[in-house]
């Protein structure tokens, strides 16, 4: 082998795994892609931590404590981190609930919620704890490119990765280009 | 203490005297009485909310019976004081207390900067606070004692002119600089006043000579003279005392103004700060009626005018010539398109001059002593003086008169300063100096300034200065442009993120960017000009924020653990995966 | 026959105008896009967003309200006026909840498009998730604050062309709001109608017609179908709804 091969970890956060459907809609094209990449940590592989990585791949927003962590993970170790998708880039859909407290979230979904039976909070301490409001990525930790969309096209996995393989400072033509 | 009603005023229909009376009476500013008083005033009601909404002294929520707003401002403000009143009083700022008898919020500096700390109480200054007056207007508050019983020496705003000059060494008679000028003719004063030299005292400097031909040659049904006296800038409180000593002298040179100009009306909007000085300007104005000096037919000539005051409610954007107007007019105040300008199109569109309000004064002096006697002052560029606001770490603050030309180290001598590391030139929108460029001088070829003064000495954090500012203007900013309404804010997050030591260097570098940006491409005056402290303070002290720099490549831009806060609190736990750090 | 023609240069390209044009008149007239949210030809204009700002001789002035002024050397299509365009649309993004996904209006909306445009990928300031208020009262037209850009096109189309007092900006800085000219402050208790132009004329997802939504299939909407720099758009942008051009 002449070259390693560039290892590429993903992770959905508080996302709807649309972003990972969407990048497994490039077909065929995931098959010239694993010539040079090799996946870590990532619901493909169900690894469950990271390695260090050339690249991470993060889909969704922060709402919990575990978004958090994990999204520490990725930044430590991965060298480049991509912020993929609308969840991730400005808190998205999830990102509707911080129009309400958190509290008042909470007693609509398990307390006042017509048919719930044992009406209480969870707090088992197995729970992580929710932030009182959704956050994009940036917002705690550095991160080095938008991958924009709900969810970005296959196309644009394609472009943004083959122009990091390729040494190129990644771009996104304007055809593919969206917020939604 | 007398607040007169404004029933037997002039202009007491106007809104911002109607919402003022209510908030008076009320406490607050209730929706069905601004549906009331937008039928009876004929105005849309979302007028009236605008402007309610628009004006800090304005409330949609019950305040106090007593009302304390304490000045933020680095030379007439202490919160420490606040905080202690808070305490003792048992509510945090911006509350009112549960049986309505107090509230307490700070407000933007109040003009009291050489006898500060300071606040408004209803309205009124209490200046030279320190705590055990708190400690007794605390006590006097809660004996339910009317305002008029307190001492009365708490209320007396000293006014301390420690260097008189060209226009402050002598108290002008009564009427004579209007009699000179009506001797002279329309066209023979207006020469005069230009060959004087004289030049906008409120900070842009433009030509007064210049200012009233054009108004004057501008065609329109009506002319009009707006005096300024919203003196906002923190830092400044010169206009504080004209008006308070020569408003003679003021609405002299107001009356010249419209004899120029072929004005028959004039306004002097005051910031609702001086509303103390309100009944003593109301007094005046009616001695020079009385006395033939304002109405019909003044002095026997074919000349009308008068004046009518407008007090302002807490924007310090209103001091912003069009946007003064747009107040004046009833509405929020903000700034307008430019152009048309004010001399072609002000007030209700027609051509008005607006006038800072030692301009004016200065005008009655050109009037009286002729433009030669001006010119003679001062330096090439910038004829005549200076009326200075000396305020922050120096042993005699006050205000000063200089002709122009004086260095700040002169300056800082005769105030008695030692130890400066820092004058902030102009209030926050002007420059900050350093010691390094004390040899610098006043004049508008240099050191242009509306006169604000503002000197720290070496123990102070300018960081925190810088950060007083940054907050200043993201409260007065009037919303309407994009970099502003949102750069401000940001701006503000950006040296508070700095300032309790979670910036990174990259924290900085967008902060600087975001700054240059806002000040490049904001619409008035204090959008480009809101950026200047931290710009500078950048240039002239970068250890400020080198020195409390993280070393992390990369911070949070929230508190990750207080945003746990509510969760915790909602599920009872506190374990240590209910933590982030 | 007047011989003396008025000329500016944007970018070096001698534009002609008339007396009274603003630098945008002349600009719109040939062809040339300068990005803009709170204008549109026929109201008066607001000078708000500054999104059309452009550099005159070294300052930096809003196009839609400076009168052009002969010989006048205009930049417009430089990298760092589109960069500072972006930074004032990623000002605009991060002040108020633009959740593309769930709005109607993408696909359509000029804010987004204008985005599109100037190449903007992320917010890049911190979202400040402000709570702004719905209102659904009114029964063809919902106002969602969340998405209102303060660009006051709706307060003019109003006054100026539907003859109604309608919308209003009420309040200061970051707290400025749009409000509703009547009693109870709702849209539904307003004069507005669902015929007006001041329904129609929101440059975003603020001001929605109620039965409208989601109607043309992604791919045939305005945005899918033009990018917002074409010439002679602005009609096709308030025909929305009705896309029969393509
Ligand atoms: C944000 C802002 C606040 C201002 N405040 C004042 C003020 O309080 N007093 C004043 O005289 N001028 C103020 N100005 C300047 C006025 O717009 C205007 O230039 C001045 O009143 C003209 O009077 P002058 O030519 O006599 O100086 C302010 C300008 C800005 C942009
Ligand atoms: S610069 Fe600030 S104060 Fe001036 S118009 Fe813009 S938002 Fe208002
Ligand atoms: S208004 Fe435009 S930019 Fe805002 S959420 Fe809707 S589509 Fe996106
Ligand atoms: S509702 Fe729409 S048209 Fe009206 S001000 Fe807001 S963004 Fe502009
Ligand atoms: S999870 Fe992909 S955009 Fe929200
Ligand atoms: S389009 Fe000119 S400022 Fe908005």
């Amino acid at each position: 082998m002449r070259n390693p091969k560039v290892r590429v970890a993903t992770t959905s956060l508080a996302g709807c795994f649309g972003c990972h459907m969407s990048f497994l809609d490039m077909d065929e094209r995931i098959v010239a892609l694993l010539e040079q990449v090799e996946f870590n940590r990532s619901p493909l592989t169900d690894i469950k931590h990271c390695d260090p990585c050339d690249i991470g791949l993060v889909e969704g927003g922060l709402c919990n404590v575990d978004n958090v962590h994990v999204l520490r993970e990725f930044r430590q170790n991965c060298k480049i981190l991509i912020a993929v998708g609308a969840c991730a880039i400005n808190g998205g859909v999830p990102a509707m609930r911080n129009h309400y407290s958190l509290q008042s979230c909470l007693e609509e979904a398990f307390l006042n919620e017509i048919g719930v039976d044992n009406p209480m909070i969870p707090n088992d301490e197995a729970l992580p704890l929710l932030l009182d409001k959704v956050h994009p990525l940036h917002e705690v930790v550095h991160v080095d490119y938008y991958l924009p969309g709900c969810p970005p096209p296959a196309d644009a996995f394609v472009k943004i990765l083959t122009d990091l393989l390729e040494g190129r400072e990644p771009s996104i033509p304007a055809e593919i280009l969206h917020y939604d | 203490m007398g607040v007169e009603s404004s029933n037997d005023v002039q202009g007491a229909d106007h809104l911002l005297h109607r919402l003022y009376e209510i908030q008076l009476k009320y406490g607050y500013i209730s929706k069905e009485v601004m549906l009331c008083l937008s039928k009876e005033l004929q105005l849309p009601i979302t007028q009236v909310e605008g402007v309610v909404d628009f004006y800090s002294f304005f409330y949609r929520t019950p305040r106090g019976r007593y009302h304390l707003l304490f000045s933020h401002c680095t030379s007439c403000g202490d919160l420490s004081l606040m905080q202690r009143c808070c305490e003792v009083v048992g509510i945090s700022a911006g509350e009112t207390r549960s049986d309505g008898l107090v509230s307490i919020d700070s407000t933007s500096c109040i003009g009291m900067c050489d006898q500060g700390p300071a606040l408004l109480i209803n309205q009124l200054p209490i200046v030279n606070l320190d705590d055990a007056r708190i400690d007794q207007l605390v006590l006097l508050m809660e004996q339910q004692t009317p305002i008029c019983d307190w001492p009365s020496d708490w209320f007396t705003v000293q006014e301390k002119v420690c260097r008189a000059g060209l226009l402050l060494h002598d108290t002008l008679e009564v009427g004579a600089g209007l009699r000179a000028a009506l001797r002279q003719g329309r066209e023979a004063l207006l020469q005069s006043i230009t060959d004087s030299g004289l030049r906008g005292r409120g900070g842009a400097g433009f030509s007064a000579g210049m200012k009233w031909r054009f108004c004057r040659e501008a065609v329109g049904e009506a002319h009009y003279v707006i005096c300024n006296a919203d003196e906002g800038e923190p830092g400044t409180f010169k206009d504080r005392m004209l008006l308070r000593e020569h408003a003679d002298t003021l609405f002299e040179g107001m009356t010249i103004g419209g004899y120029v100009i072929g004005a028959e009306k004039g306004f002097l909007y005051l910031r609702g700060e001086y509303r103390y000085l309100l009944s003593h300007l109301q007094q005046c104005l009616v001695m020079r009626r009385q006395q033939g000096l304002l109405g019909s037919s003044i002095l026997g000539e074919a000349f009308n005018f008068d004046i009518e005051i407008v007090v302002g409610a807490g924007a310090y954007i209103c001091g912003e010539e069009s946007a003064l107007i747009e107040s004046l007019e009833q509405k929020r105040g903000v700034p307008r398109v430019r152009p048309p300008f004010p001399v072609t199109s002000g007030y209700l569109g027609q051509p008005t001059i607006v006038n800072n309000v030692e301009t004016l004064v200065a005008a009655t002096h050109i009037a009286l002593h002729g433009g030669a006697w001006f010119a003679a002052h001062g330096t090439a560029s910038s004829k005549g003086s200076k009326i200075l606001s000396i305020s922050g770490d120096c042993a005699r603050p006050g205000v000063y008169e200089y002709d122009f030309g004086l260095t700040i180290a002169q300056m800082l001598e005769d105030c008695g300063a030692t130890d400066t590391q820092a004058v902030q030139i102009g209030g926050p929108s002007g420059r900050l100096i350093a010691a390094k460029s004390f040899d610098r001088t006043i004049a508008f070829d240099d050191l242009a300034t509306g006169g604000s003064m503002m000197i720290y000495g070496g123990q102070r954090n300018m960081l925190n200065v810088v950060q007083n500012f940054a907050h200043f203007f993201a409260h007065e900013s009037c919303g309407f442009c994009t970099p502003c309404r949102v750069g401000t804010q940001l701006m503000k997050n950006g040296v508070d993120k700095i300032a309790t030591g979670h910036g990174t260097a990259y924290d900085m570098d967008e902060l600087k960017r975001l700054s240059s940006m806002v000040k490049r491409r904001s619409h008035c005056g204090l959008g480009q000009t809101a950026p200047n402290p931290i710009l500078n303070a950048m240039e002239s002290f970068p250890e400020a924020f080198i020195g409390v720099l993280t070393h992390h490549e990369y911070e949070p831009y929230f508190d990750l653990d207080r945003s746990l806060n509510e969760a915790r609190r909602l599920t009872g736990r506190d374990d240590a995966e209910a933590h982030l750090s | 026959m007047n011989r003396s023609i008025t000329v500016i240069e944007i970018d070096g390209q001698a534009v002609p105008f008339d007396e009274g044009q603003t630098i945008m008149d002349a600009a719109m007239a040939a062809g040339i896009y300068i990005p803009h949210l709170c204008h549109k030809p026929g109201l008066t204009p607001h000078g708000s967003c500054k999104l059309c700002t452009v550099d005159v001789d070294g300052r930096s002035v809003s196009s839609c309200t400076m009168p052009a002024v002969n010989g006048m050397k205009v930049s417009n299509n430089t990298p760092a006026l589109m960069e500072v365009r972006k930074s004032i649309t990623q000002m605009l993004f991060v002040e108020g909840n633009h959740l593309c996904p769930s709005c109607e209006k993408t696909g359509d909306c000029t804010l987004q498009a204008v985005a599109y445009h100037l190449g903007m990928l992320d917010g890049h300031y911190p979202q400040f998730y402000p709570k702004r208020a719905v209102d659904a009262s009114h029964p063809e037209i919902l106002l969602d604050r969340d998405r209102c850009i303060l660009c006051a096109l709706c307060v003019r189309a109003g006054r100026e062309v539907d003859g109604k007092e309608i919308f209003a900006i009420t309040g200061r800085g970051i707290d400025a709001t749009l409000s509703i000219h009547s009693e109870s402050g709702l849209l539904g208790d307003s004069d507005l109608s669902v015929d007006d132009l001041a329904a129609h004329i929101c440059p975003v997802g603020a001001i929605l017609i109620k039965d409208e939504g989601y109607e043309v299939p992604i791919g045939r909407r305005t945005f899918d179908l033009h990018c917002i720099a074409e010439p002679g758009l602005e009609p096709v942008i308030l025909r929305k709804g009705d896309h029969t051009d393509a």
